[in-house]
């Protein structure tokens, strides 16, 4: 099993300037100006791929919206940061509004100047310039391997979430209430063929809620589906508000006497949502019911303490330690019931 | 404000249960996820300016506000 492949950088946002990028002239010298040529399919195309869009243009706000509104392409920007701060700025309050990684940004500008301020302050941001857009499609960073479902509906998905933290934040009561207000419904399910290409695409696209960080190809996802000594089950969760997907995925090997957790991953937009800790005491309770022991494996990375933390406050335990990989444990004889704020179905 | 009525406080952020007693176990009132247990990390280093390691992520040191306040205690005066 190749389980160590290296990740491949992916564009997961592309984040526009205006002005002589996203159309032809300065909005505020010219109230007309028109769309580039191509832009228009150019950001279809990347809304189809599941790659998300936002704005950082330095710009008087209303006007430039009205202006988006006017084309109708307002709604596929997440986000837009239209002000007269620095790119740079405008660009991490996206990063942290999005929560997704600073290396997984694409920043397009006509100027150098910008592209160099963007550059200096976030070396991880990939900037491109705009002369160059029309061959911006055909970059592998670009190219997601996968168009699953997921990554059509990604745009909607985000858009619900910004719904959702609105009446988070307005929202008075303990965080509990909160949660039991959104009327969530999780399921477990086995891995299907038809859910190979989204398993494919979590373990490429997960690095902050993920365990190991392990990533398996389509082929080895199949096989593994289909095997008697593995389970790999996938995650669906949905509200009131809409569909987050399929969000989770688990991989474990189960041996005569030992099962290990070999993967454990969930997208970063269900971070306090309880996830992780439901699915974790879905795996103690299988494991209860079979009466096997319980390993987990983990691989540190400068970005997933959450998922050790998360670990260790299930009950489990170290029992082996390698510079960054460690072996868990789990305690069986304190189980977590599931709490009563989400709806868990499981489906075998 | 002592140690306890800190906890008390930010722990009647994420539970609708307003009177948590001191050796109420919080992992059985069933609401700890991911984000939670960082919370809660992080606040104890920030507010009582520790630094919790890898092996002190022990949930018996965050079980309940006793063994909080103990640990608290215990790392303080280390």
């Amino acid at each position: 099993m190749s389980q160590a492949k290296k990740k491949e950088k992916k564009i997961k946002c592309v984040v526009w300037d205006l002005d002589h990028t996203l159309w032809n002239g300065v909005l505020l010298e010219d109230r007309n100006v028109q769309l580039r040529e191509g832009l228009l399919e150019i950001i279809k195309e990347l809304d189809n791929r599941g790659i998300l869009q936002s704005i950082a243009s330095k710009n008087e706000h209303n006007t430039t919206m009205a202006k988006l509104e006017e084309f109708g392409i307002a709604e596929y920007f997440l986000y837009p940061h239209i002000n007269w701060n620095s790119k740079s700025s405008s660009i991490k309050n996206i990063v942290t509004s999005l929560n997704i990684g600073m290396d997984t940004i694409a920043f397009v500008d006509d100027q150098p100047f910008e592209r160099e301020e963007v550059s200096f302050e976030l070396p991880d941001v990939f900037c491109w310039d705009a002369a160059d857009v029309h061959a911006m499609l055909d970059l592998p960073e670009m190219t997601p391997t996968f168009i699953t479902e997921d990554s059509k509906k990604r745009r909607h998905m985000y858009m619900s979430d910004i719904e959702r933290q609105k009446v988070e934040e307005e929202f008075t009561g303990p965080q509990e209430e909160f949660l039991a207000s959104l009327e969530m419904v999780l399921k477990i399910s086995k891995v299907g063929s038809d859910d190979l290409q989204r398993a494919e695409e979590l373990t490429v696209r997960t690095n902050q809620l993920n365990t190991t960080g392990y990533t398996y190809s389509y082929e080895e996802l199949d096989a593994l589906r289909q095997s008697d000594q593995h389970k790999l089950m996938i995650v669906e969760l949905q509200d009131k508000y809409g569909e987050y997907g399929k969000i989770g995925l688990v991989l474990i090997e189960c041996g005569e006497q030992d099962w290990k957790i070999k993967l454990l991953l969930m997208s970063c937009r269900v971070m306090s949502r309880g996830v992780g800790s439901i699915l974790m005491n879905h795996i103690l309770q299988l494991a209860h019911q079979h009466n096997v022991r319980l390993l987990a494996e983990f691989v540190k990375t400068d970005r997933n303490r959450m998922m050790y933390v998360s670990y260790k406050f299930a009950g489990f335990k170290e029992v082996e330690e390698n510079g960054d990989h460690v072996l868990f444990e789990a305690d069986l004889s304190r189980v977590q019931p599931f709490p009563d704020y989400v709806k868990v179905h499981v489906l075998d | 404000m002592e140690i306890n009525a800190k906890i008390r406080k930010f722990l009647s952020r994420f539970f609708k249960k307003h009177e948590i007693a001191d050796t109420d176990d919080i992992f059985a009132l069933g609401f700890v996820n991911s984000l939670f247990a960082m919370q809660l990390v992080m606040f104890l280093e920030k507010e009582f300016g520790i630094a919790v390691e890898t092996k002190d992520l022990d949930f018996n040191n965050f079980r309940t506000i006793e063994s909080m306040i103990q640990f608290v205690e215990n790392k303080q005066s280390a």
